[in-house]
């Protein structure tokens, strides 16, 4: 039986009403009195010196208040970068200046050279349009081997070449995976490309700051996911702005999805202007923008082997992946290839030994950071789609080349550094297998044969590591911040409770998720807690909302802040019914003492901590308000089995999904509801990747997939109804939730499963094409089938590497 | 610059408008009413979605002064006269059918035009009409359930399938 309350509990959310009465309030909704508006001029070539810009006509225009270039921004930092990788040879990764406006130099088109501040936004744009610029153009550099072969053209003069880094992990293991491979029955090899995508939030990113002389303060509102980590970065490493005199808002905001993590040049810009021009600014992002600018994601190239013994047992795992970083490094984009990609490479499987290659390339392309998954959904790919090309190689059940290797034991420590606390592999996979009928499926693929269309099945697991992140640990891996969270939990006279959290919710929901928790916790009604979020002005200092951490860790500071209310809630307790504090039980709401009929309201307590008439003041101080920070000792490790079933269409190429099933393993959930539709959610950007989406650079380096024209996103007529499940549940054991996070699992899993489909499809019919890059578009399965090239192979982008048929 | 009057959600409304302000630009700025969202500029997300004399438009799409004299009904008309959410509203939030809830005004616009003209969609009908709509957050998974349940067909509860 459902629960109606609490944890467990599906309560309709309460973020709703608004939302869907248009009272929402996101950051474009936010105008400040006396605001100017600024329209960037963005670079519209990859690369070039830039030889003069010429801004006097365009300043005398209407309403133009000032128009800003680099060199009002000396003395202003660059935009930080918030990791450090160390290459295998010791050296730590090369680190180019990432400037507010361009400096001397353009690096990638969309990057921005001037911003016009004026009256209008109209008035802005049309005076941006006047600013002449002269650039000398450079060769492009899009291709990531090219790039770091010898002479080519760098992408910043200061650095020695175009490799950021180059990652060895474990280096230690790194002969002995080539002897395993050596000693091997079987090796299979794939190369493949994880192709590279934009997160595209339907909200674009606005920044407004603003600007008091009175009292020096700084305001920015901002689109974010994290509003602390803004103030930190842009208030100590550009703009030189103690935290005191720094607050960021992120209200509403329009959907995250990794891209609204990073500190952006735009915010800068917006808090540097408000001052200098004592005038509040704002910027809000068109969507062509969006394309430029917004951090891009995955844009992994990578080469796979697997070995196995003669009993089909997984030996070894060694992968080479260059991964593109664009133009500059954004705030987590060194991290992601390595750290969020390497330390899952033996995915649900004892593979004995594994090594990982990872080539950091910088070209002349928007920054890449994390994207949904962030570096799980390349180690997965690779590694489920591997898995299934050594099964068909071999001739055996893909299934049961996976069970074979599963691993069965945890705690389990893998050869890659993470240890997986607990997991049940075979209950998820054996839960999926009769959420899909596969035995059925041969009777569909028969029905699909008369219908002259090819019918595939495609499986296969997933691992991630989530609840983001012990920062002991990330501080070794180089991270240059600690990745707890923070919760401050006050409790009203009255009894009402106020929540705030570091976390920031951009979907999650958690305004109706997190006072489960407490509810739970004291026996109250949710609707006696508040979340309050999205403001460094009255939140503690936390890290906010990514890798699937809100619950796993920011859940978990609201816990223990509220072990901490009701601990001092039984002390004021025990005081009032004169009993020992051990014998206190709270219970529905109510402080009982154990043995007795002694019983005291939640309510009585807490006004007694406010108006401490009869009240142990000599043990403890009045009012009721608590903070927890709580910095996890673990990664947490959602896992599952993800099955695709897909039809093609022979004639065209063009791909079905049919039917698509999750089993997941999330631990504990606290809204089964939200957790669905997060799951459901992560899904749809994981077929969009394996079917649509793809970010492509020609090789002049302009960007061809740049509005909703061009780049494929997913609509409602592309899905069929998924099916989800979270019934098997092995909790978490190191957080007090038992919580392992859902954010991110729909989309890590999704892309190998369509995909093994697809190949299944074009095999039942005799096409063993090995592999197809994605996104799998009709005309790139259709020169598979008929052995036409564009299947897509060496490196990434659309056009001017997949082939003929990719143009399509 | 150059009034222009609409009646928008039953009220008589008056603002400016230059000859290239676009009735999203002029509801949000002018009226400021900030429910209906600007996701792209190429008129392909849907986010601006309201109607106009009874049809629904996306809002990018049209030139505030050329609908002088409009009858425009936005996101902020569509509750009930009560303030209870109306019954395409109420049946987005019963389903879990948005998450952050900034393609949802466009969404409930059109799955309300779509429930006019055909009252009773199938899930193909409410897939193919709601294609000029883009949602990031939910799959549409929950969104095609809320819309059929709008329409008094029976669909799975939330959570329970």
């Amino acid at each position: 039986m459902p629960k109606d309350t609490g944890i467990g509990a599906s309560p309709k959310r309460r973020e709703d009403v608004r939302f869907l009465t248009g009272k929402g309030r996101y950051t474009d909704d936010i105008n400040v009195a006396g605001q100017t508006h600024v329209v960037f001029l963005r670079s519209d070539v990859a690369h070039g010196t830039i030889k003069s810009i010429d801004i006097a006509a365009a300043e005398a225009m209407d309403g133009v208040v000032r128009i800003f270039t680099s060199k009002d921004f000396e003395g202003v930092g660059g935009i930080p970068c918030g990791w450090q990788i160390t290459s295998r040879d010791g050296n730590v990764m090369q680190e180019p200046k990432h400037p507010v406006l361009a400096e001397g130099k353009v690096r990638h088109v969309g990057d921005p050279i001037a911003a016009v501040v004026a009256e209008t936004e109209s008035q802005a744009r049309d005076a941006m349009e006047a600013i002449v610029v002269e650039i000398d153009e450079l060769p492009a550099v899009i291709d990531m081997k090219k790039a770091v072969a010898e002479g080519a053209t760098k992408v910043h003069d200061e650095l020695d070449s175009n490799l950021c880094y180059d990652w060895g992990f474990v280096e230690e293991n790194r002969d002995a995976v080539e002897q395993a491979m050596k000693d091997a029955a079987h090796v299979t090899t794939l190369e493949l490309v994880n192709n590279r995508l934009i997160a595209n939030p339907m909200e674009p990113r606005v920044a407004v700051g603003d600007y008091t002389s009175h009292d020096g303060q700084s305001t920015l509102y901002t689109t974010s996911q994290n509003p602390h980590v803004i103030r930190l970065l842009m208030g100590a490493f550009v703009l030189n702005i103690p935290e005191h005199k720094l607050r960021v808002v992120a209200p509403d905001v329009g959907g995250g999805f990794g891209t609204k993590i990073f500190h952006y040049a735009e915010e800068a810009f917006c808090t540097f202007a408000a001052k200098a021009l004592e005038r509040p600014v704002k910027w809000t992002s068109t969507r062509s923008e969006a394309f430029m600018s917004d951090a891009h994601g995955r844009d992994h190239v990578t080469k796979i082997e697997l070995a196995l013994d003669a009993d089909h047992n997984f030996t070894a795992v060694r992968t080479e992946t260059y991964a593109n970083m664009g133009a500059y490094l954004s705030t987590f984009a060194p991290s992601v290839p390595t750290w969020l990609h390497g330390t899952l490479m033996a995915g649900n499987y004892k593979t004995p030994l594994v090594y990982v290659n990872v080539k950091a390339v910088f070209t002349t392309t928007v920054p890449v950071d994390a994207y949904r998954g962030a570096g799980r959904p390349e180690a997965t790919f690779q590694l489920e789609r591997v898995i299934d090309k050594a099964a068909r190689e071999l001739g055996v059940d893909p299934v049961e080349l996976r069970r074979r290797n599963f691993i069965r034991e945890f705690p389990y420590q893998t050869p890659v550094a993470v240890e997986y606390d607990t997991g049940d592999y075979d209950a998820t996979m054996d839960k999926l297998l009769t959420m899909i009928d596969r035995d059925g499926f041969e009777a569909r693929r028969k029905d699909s044969e008369s219908r002259g269309k090819l019918r595939g099945l495609g499986i296969n697991c997933y691992i991630e590591a989530c609840g983001i992140a012990p920062s002991k640990l990330v501080g070794q891996l180089g991270a240059r911040a600690g990745l707890y969270e923070s919760a401050t939990v006050r409790v009203n006279a009255t009894g009402g409770l106020v929540v705030m959290t570091g976390s920031h919710s951009h979907g999650q929901g958690h305004e109706t998720s997190f006072p489960q928790v407490v509810a739970d916790m004291i026996g109250i009604p949710e609707d006696q807690i508040e979340i309050v979020h999205g403001d460094t002005a009255n939140t503690p200092m936390g890290m906010g909302t990514y890798g699937s951490r809100s619950l796993a860790v920011g859940g978990s500071a609201i816990f223990r802040a509220t072990e901490k209310i009701i601990a001092k809630a039984k002390k004021i307790a025990a005081h009032i019914m004169e009993a020992a504090e051990g014998d206190i039980e709270l219970k529905d709401g109510k402080f009982t003492v154990a043995g007795t009929d002694k019983e005291l309201a939640w309510g009585d307590v807490t006004l007694a901590a406010y108006v401490p008439h009869n009240y142990p003041l000599e043990d403890i101080e009045p009012g009721l308000e608590e903070t927890a920070f709580y910095d996890p000792n673990n990664f947490t490790y959602p896992s599952g089995a993800y099955a695709c079933e897909v039809e093609v269409d022979p004639e065209t190429g063009k791909v079905d999904v049919l039917s698509f099933a999750a089993a997941d393993d999330f631990g504990n959930v606290i809204n089964p509801m939200i957790v669905e539709g997060q799951v459901h959610g992560g899904i749809a950007q994981g077929i969009g990747q394996a079917l649509l989406e793809n970010c492509a650079y020609d090789e002049d380096g302009q960007l061809l997939s740049a509005s909703y024209m061009d780049y494929a996103m997913p609509r409602a007529h592309d899905f069929p109804m998924f099916q989800v499940d979270h019934s098997c549940a092995t909790p978490c054991t190191h957080n007090p939730l038992g919580v392992k996070g859902c954010g991110e699992a729909g989309a890590i899993g999704s892309p190998p499963s369509v995909v093994n489909a697809v190949l299944d499809a074009l095999a039942s019919a005799g096409h063993d094409v090995g592999h197809i890059n994605m996104p799998l578009t009709p005309a790139k399965v259709w020169a598979a089938m008929n052995n036409a090239g564009g299947t897509g192979s060496g490196t990434a982008h659309g056009r001017s590497v997949d082939g003929p048929a990719a143009k399509i | 610059m150059t009034k222009v009057t609409m009646t928008v959600n039953g009220k008589s409304r008056t603002a400016d408008a230059e000859g290239r302000t676009l009735l999203v630009d002029w509801l949000r700025e002018g009226l400021r009413l900030t429910g209906t969202h600007v996701g792209c500029d190429t008129s392909q997300c849907g986010a601006c979605v309201v109607h106009v004399n009874g049809a629904p438009i996306k809002a990018c799409t049209a030139l505030a002064q050329e609908l002088d004299g409009a009858d425009v009904t936005t996101i902020e008309g569509m509750a009930n006269a009560d303030g209870s959410l109306g019954a395409v509203q109420q049946a987005f939030q019963d389903y879990h059918g948005l998450q952050c809830g900034f393609c949802t005004p466009g969404m409930v616009m059109s799955a309300a035009a779509l429930l006019k003209d055909n009252p009773k969609p199938s899930e193909a009908d409410v897939r193919h009409y709601l294609e000029g709509n883009i949602c990031r957050c939910t799959g549409y998974h929950n969104i095609v359930k809320a819309v059929m349940a709008a329409s008094g067909q029976e669909v799975a509860p939330v959570a329970a399938e």
